[in-house]
């Protein structure tokens, strides 16, 4: 078969299109949303907290703020330091929400430790309860969000979370908070705290999972959630969690 | 931290709710006060409080119509905010707004106003020229027979609209109430009291308000108070202020006794950041003071005078108490962490968009709104007989009942 100089050209280039759309083809399916891999009935999502593994670094507050563009000033996740003396108000401190670590403490003698905090992902949360449109909600797998397109900014879920993890993001003027990073962990990482941290001290569960190790580690631990009176069924655990801690 | 004492969760920097969410109580609780006060003589036969009964139903929808507006200039968003309306979210304490809003305008106030006004509107629809004629006209609805049958039946309707606004001022108020007592996160708010407080404040407020403005009326119009009229009212503001106070008393006595965990940080707040907008501005000036002044005129009789100047004075201080009220309500309860280790602070911007210069404007728009309300419906006869109405002695007062 005699081919022209001409043909060879248009095949050549009807190859290229051909290829050009399988590629794009590939990445429109690499990229498909998680639906055939991950099925959000499948999933309890949840945080066990090792408070005696953290040792105040900030790794996860600078991880959460960088994977998440988290404005300046707001904290979707930070750490406290306690410093308690016997019969005394605790002394408690989060300097930049811990971003920046700790300076050593100024007393030994004192009981002293830190607490990461983060959306405590509650069950039955008081946020979701209030919003009047309901831009917030839990996901199917147990992950407060938040429809930023849908918020009013009326601010009332900030109100009613107990524990001070939202905020009005300044450039959206939606509520924003810690989301578990469920960009993430729907495609099979882990959220981006989790990852960075040193010691392991925080880590992502799946509650709805039978092989996750957090069936063996509540089985084995004392565990406490925060403000457990508030009854809003957290699902962030804490390890030998001091009473002092609110 | 600058403003900021102790410790407090890095998110709670920032007042989420500030000096409009301050007015939104406030300006609601003026709308169900007077209309409380203007049920008096409607349902409850109160013919003493006649002279007040338009005046307090135009003073409420004056206040109503600007009620949402602090909401809507505080929210992030307000171009969604009809998406309360349309995709209500039924947990929500707040998603009930807009519905009892509407409720309250469309089916009880407005309602009740045009059928009390009806008769008016269709004489100053005839003896009325020019575009005068036109608003009388179309405010008529088209309903043009005024024969005393006809009057009857308005009577009896407005009668039932009153009855059904009763529960529906109840509601609208106690349910701001609610929106703040239901909150379990925050102890100075999370109380059942909260909604019955919140009512009986919004009487008293509100029929302060009405005696403020019927004194201002009458002065400008150079025409005579009513004294009985005037004193009834001050006994009813006393009678209910009594509730009010001891009502935020046993609160007080409540969580004293009761010290629970937060008691340490709200008791501190109280005696520091609070101390004079709670103590000082709220108890003292704004309770036990007109408190004091409306106890001596229950014992004792006074020149008519001096009457009417306790009475101004009472129902000033009233006003200011009940604002204090709110506010220590709605900043005090952002002013503590909830982590009861710490406080913030809340510095009031001027020109900002929550700042002082638009809360200044909500709060004199109402009063420009009943000034044009008394022009357009006249609730006395010496300003009706310009328009052609039949002149009579006493003012006019609530329906033909």
């Amino acid at each position: 078969m005699d081919l022209s100089r001409r043909d060879l050209f248009k095949i050549g280039g009807k190859l290229l299109v051909l290829a050009s759309a399988g590629a794009t083809l590939e990445e429109i399916m690499g990229a498909a949303p998680p639906s055939e891999a991950y099925r959000v009935a499948d999933h309890w999502w949840g945080m066990i907290i090792d408070i005696d593994k953290c040792i105040g670094c900030g790794s996860c507050v600078r991880a959460c703020s960088q994977e998440n563009h988290v404005p300046d000033g707001y904290f979707r996740t930070w750490v406290e330091r306690y410093q308690v003396e016997e019969g005394k108000q605790p002394q408690v401190d989060s300097p930049k929400g811990g971003m920046d670590g700790y300076a050593p403490a100024t007393r030994e003698d004192l009981k002293s430790f830190f607490v990461p905090k983060l959306c405590n992902q509650c069950a039955s949360s008081p946020c979701v309860q209030v919003c009047p449109v309901g831009a917030t909600f839990v996901s199917p797998d147990g992950v407060v969000l938040v429809d930023e397109t849908y918020c009013l900014g009326c601010r009332y879920c900030i109100q009613a979370c107990p524990y001070g993890c939202r905020y009005l993001h300044p450039e959206k003027q939606t509520v924003d908070k810690c989301t578990l990073c469920y960009h993430r962990i729907t495609k099979g990482l882990t959220t981006a705290c989790c990852e960075n941290c040193p010691t392991g001290a925080r880590q992502l569960v799946d509650f709805k999972d039978p092989k996750d190790p957090v069936h063996e580690f509540l089985r084995h631990n004392k565990v406490e959630v925060l403000k457990p009176y508030m009854a809003t069924q957290a699902k962030v655990y804490y390890k030998d969690l001091d009473g002092s801690v609110r | 931290m600058p403003g900021v004492d102790g410790f407090i969760y890095p998110n709670e920097v920032e007042l989420q709710w500030s000096l409009l969410i301050v007015l939104y109580p406030y300006i609601t609780g003026l709308v169900a006060g007077a209309f409380i006060l203007a049920s008096l003589e409607r349902v409850f036969k109160v013919e003493a409080v006649k002279p007040t009964y338009r005046l307090a139903l135009l003073t409420a929808l004056s206040f109503l119509l600007v009620a949402p507006l602090p909401l809507q200039l505080h929210l992030g968003h307000p171009e969604r905010s009809l998406e309360m309306y349309l995709t209500p979210h039924r947990s929500s304490a707040m998603a009930m707004f807009g519905f009892v809003y509407l409720w309250y305008l469309m089916v009880v106030l407005l309602l009740e106003i045009w059928l009390e006004y009806r008769a008016d509107i269709v004489r100053l629809a005839q003896s009325t020229h020019g575009w005068q004629r036109m608003v009388y006209k179309l405010l008529t609805l088209g309903s043009e027979n005024v024969s005393p049958e006809a009057r009857q039946v308005d009577d009896r309707i407005s009668y039932i609209v009153t009855v059904i606004g009763i529960p529906s001022a109840f509601l609208l108020h106690g349910y701001v109430g609610f929106i703040f007592g239901s909150i379990k996160a925050n102890p100075w708010w999370s109380t059942p009291l909260m909604p019955v407080v919140f009512l009986f404040s919004a009487m008293v407020s509100g029929i302060a308000a009405v005696l403020v403005l019927y004194m201002a009326f009458m002065k400008a119009k150079r025409m005579p108070l009513d004294m009985n009229c005037l004193d009834t009212i001050a006994k009813y503001l006393f009678y209910t202020f009594v509730i009010d106070f001891s009502l935020e008393m046993l609160d007080l006595l409540h969580r004293t006794y009761e010290a629970d965990e937060s008691f340490r940080t709200l008791d501190f707040m109280v005696h520091t950041r609070l101390w004079g907008p709670h103590v000082i501005l709220q108890i003292c000036c704004g309770t036990l003071l007109p408190l004091a002044i409306l106890a001596v005129n229950q014992l004792w009789r006074f020149s008519e005078a001096r009457r009417k100047a306790m009475y101004l004075t009472a129902s000033l201080l009233t006003l200011i108490g009940i604002f204090a009220m709110r506010w220590n309500v709605v900043i005090g309860g952002q002013l503590f962490s909830k982590s009861f280790l710490g406080y913030t602070t809340y510095k009031v911007e001027f020109a900002a968009k929550e700042g002082l210069l638009p809360a200044i404007g909500l709060m004199v728009l109402p009063f420009i709104i009943v000034i044009v309300l008394v022009k357009l419906l006249p609730p006395w006869a010496e300003a009706g007989a310009r328009h052609g109405l039949p002149v009579q002695a006493a003012p006019l007062g609530g329906g033909e009942n």
